[in-house]
């Protein structure tokens, strides 16, 4: 079973070869059917695998074995957590792919094939960083995956905002993986390896932390933590979302900027967990300061944002925040391993979902902005239903996935971090269901102009060639099947405890319900409705206060202040993990 | 083993940071970020290097039978070029579009994504 691990990059990377080599000559149906068969085909691979995957599957490829415990071979290391973020891209990549067979009205001329290849490969690509087990193929399959992404984000190649949002994304990303390279450079000279477990042995073979091991971390993190949009490296996301076509930003959302998340765990553990890494303790401090700064920012700017898709991707950024909480809490707690893992499942069926639904008002009305909808799509019942739908699992609400993933992290977590997963949850749901009051029901006044620094998405063009007269059937049942997916995340007994054994063996009591947490997901789910409601039945606008300005002008779109920020964000990772390292 | 190539890596990089955070210009700052890039290929030559060592080609070399360098860097820092190649050429690509919109390729002057 352990050969077919190269595969499921091949495939994919086969179906973009092909489809760029005879896309021109094929119509465009037929150019979207291969593309959704590769892409589906390497779905059910990865399922396949992932059945297979304890214990965890070990491939050399080209048959390089370590020859007396060394190895100069490629490795790729099919387990749980790996084969599990595979399988989530590649469904995600086959919903997108099939929401867009109707979206674009037009395929450019001759290039009919060259969407779907694009989206073949970013699936190659982010397969190959999930199941990668060295260093540098970790390394360069999260090139392959940037590269695509910029590429797809800036698709729209007519349309000023779509080519500078997708510049500051690829600046910001490529000098992260630079970043990760200089990293893997320093744990190469320390330990001569490249395979993630030997470097891991091969840094405690020297002793305790030193310099060189705490450069080496805060290197590589900083990239990984580009990528998860933790503060302050996630400038360049409500950009590039903001611009993206809505198939990639539910790619985007949805799976890509989790694989940060991925990253940072997969490579935390294997790499820096022994003695002579970076304590846990210091790895839970730096993630939970990040964490409660990239929660915090997200979902107050996630609350004051006009332009629907932005608003999507700040409440992303805010739930990266809780990713990264329960993944520095989870060094120690494997609890909150599970309970990420489920958050994180539920989390890429909805906000794909709320995706797909926004892009569906703006190939229909040409907008995608708060204001300017206001009341106008009353006539989209359905999409109206998938809207809230979506909003109240956002929240938590039981027994969707993301509920039973937060109420697991909730309880291990505990204290003051539990109210603020509450709180993040509410007000970043409270947004989109005051989104979803305005524009589907046209409760509440029109609201004036609250800012003029920001982005507003009046004016988008549609993308379409012509705006929508009717929802095409596919782009109402994708978003209807990622909801009922999501859902069954949490709902379908069993699941819970099958994803608890893939991501941390026996060690966990396997996630369930409890009492507490479905409390506390009817409290969150209450707090966001009642947050829309405060929103919407105000007379006048909620205006925006003061102390927002100067947190609203630091999104400047200017790629020298992202930058700028990315090398402050790199010495507070490196201090957040000084203590260890001294004591060590 | 000197530690200045280390050094000069490190100030590689932040030279390329910097021209990055203060660049007027997209092309200038595509630049640069091949700047931070060239960083890692320094990096990682200084990891592979012995002195004394010669290219790792046993065509016309008895194994062992004198020091070469390490092959895995070069191999490592070949893999990069690629890749760097592809990422400078595709932000290329996205700044000549820009310049095509916007008739501008100063930073300062593309303010439509904010807030």
């Amino acid at each position: 079973m352990h050969h077919l691990l190269p595969v499921l990059v091949a495939v994919p990377l086969l179906g973009a070869t092909l489809l760029v080599a005879g896309g021109h000559r094929l119509p465009r149906v037929a150019a979207e059917t291969v593309g959704c068969a590769f892409a589906a085909g390497t779905a059910g691979l990865a399922i396949v695998l992932l059945l297979n995957s304890s214990p965890p599957l070990t491939e050399w490829v080209g048959g390089w074995t370590p020859e007396g415990g060394e190895s100069v071979g490629i490795v790729l290391v099919g387990d749980g957590p790996g084969l599990g973020m595979a399988a989530l891209a590649s469904l995600l990549t086959v919903a997108a792919l099939a929401y867009s067979w109707r979206y674009f009205d037009e395929a450019p001329r001759r290039h009919a094939g060259s969407f779907p290849a694009l989206m073949l490969l970013f699936q190659g690509g982010m397969c190959g960083f999930a199941v990668a087990g060295d260093l540098f193929d970790a390394f360069v399959f999260f090139e392959l995956m940037s590269v695509v992404a910029y590429a797809l984000t800036g698709h729209r190649v007519e349309e000023a905002k779509a080519v500078q949002g997708a510049l500051s994304f690829g600046v910001l990303n490529s000098l992260g993986a630079y970043s990760v390279l200089m990293g893997i450079g320093l744990l190469y000279a320390r330990t001569g390896e490249l395979a993630m477990v030997k470097i891991g042995q091969g840094l405690d073979r020297h002793g305790g932390p030193d310099a060189l091991t705490l450069a080496a971390f805060a290197l590589v993190l900083t990239g990984l933590l580009v990528k998860a949009a933790a503060v302050p490296f996630h400038f360049w996301l409500p950009d590039a979302h903001a611009v993206a076509p809505t198939p990639v930003c539910m790619l985007l959302s949805g799976v890509m900027v989790e694989l940060g998340a991925y990253g940072v765990w997969r490579i935390y553990r294997t790499v820096f967990s022994g003695p002579a890494g970076i304590p846990a303790s210091d790895l839970e401090r730096a993630l939970v300061v990040l964490g409660v700064l990239t929660a915090a920012v997200g979902a107050v700017m996630c609350w004051y944002q006009r332009h629907i898709k932005r608003l999507l991707a700040y409440s992303t950024v805010a739930h990266m925040g809780l990713f990264l909480i329960g993944i520095g809490i989870g060094s120690h707690s494997p609890e909150a391993d599970d309970g990420v893992a489920l958050y994180i499942l539920g989390h890429a069926g909805v906000k794909a979902a709320l995706f797909a639904c926004t892009g569906v008002l703006l190939d229909r009305y040409g907008s995608v902005d708060e204001h300017a909808l206001h009341g106008r799509a009353r006539r989209l019942r359905g999409v109206a239903v998938l809207y809230v739908v979506g909003a109240l699992s956002l929240a938590g609400l039981p027994p969707f996935g993301i509920g039973l993933g937060k109420a697991v992290l909730e309880e291990s977590v505990g204290g003051p971090l539990t109210v603020l997963f509450v709180a993040v949850s509410a007000v970043t749901a409270g947004a989109v269901l005051r989104v979803a009051a305005r524009v589907f029901f046209g409760l509440g006044a029109q609201p004036g102009d609250e800012s003029s620094y920001e982005t507003t998405g009046i004016t988008e063009e549609p993308e379409t060639r012509h705006r929508l007269s009717r929802v095409p059937d596919t782009m109402t049942a994708v978003p209807a099947v990622l909801l009922v997916a999501s859902l069954a995340v949490g709902a379908v007994p069993g699941f819970a405890a099958a994803v608890g054994r893939a991501v941390s063996g026996e060690a966990a009591p396997s996630p369930h319900w409890t009492l507490a947490g479905l409390l506390l997901g009817l409290t969150s789910t209450l707090l966001a409705l009642g947050l829309a409601t405060f929103a919407v039945t105000r007379t006048k606008p909620l205006g925006e206060p003061s102390w927002m300005a100067p947190l609203r002008r630091l999104q400047s779109g200017h790629i020298g202040d992202y930058v700028a920020w990315m090398l402050v964000g790199t010495t507070l990772l490196a201090a957040l993990a000084l203590p260890g390292v001294l004591n060590g | 083993m000197s530690v200045l190539p280390y050094l000069v890596a490190a100030w590689v990089f932040l030279v390329g940071c910097y021209g990055l955070a203060t660049s007027r210009n997209l092309i200038h700052a595509v630049g640069c970020l091949a700047v931070c890039q060239s960083a890692t290929y320094v990096l990682l030559l200084a990891v592979g290097y012995r002195n004394g060592g010669t290219a790792p080609v046993f065509s016309d070399l008895k194994p062992g039978s004198r020091p070469v360098v390490d092959p895995v860097v070069q191999a490592l820092a070949l893999t990069d070029v690629v890749v760097g190649a592809t990422v400078t050429a595709v932000l290329l690509a996205l700044v000549l579009q820009i310049s095509k919109r916007h008739g501008t390729v100063d930073p300062d002057e593309l303010s439509e994504l904010r807030g």
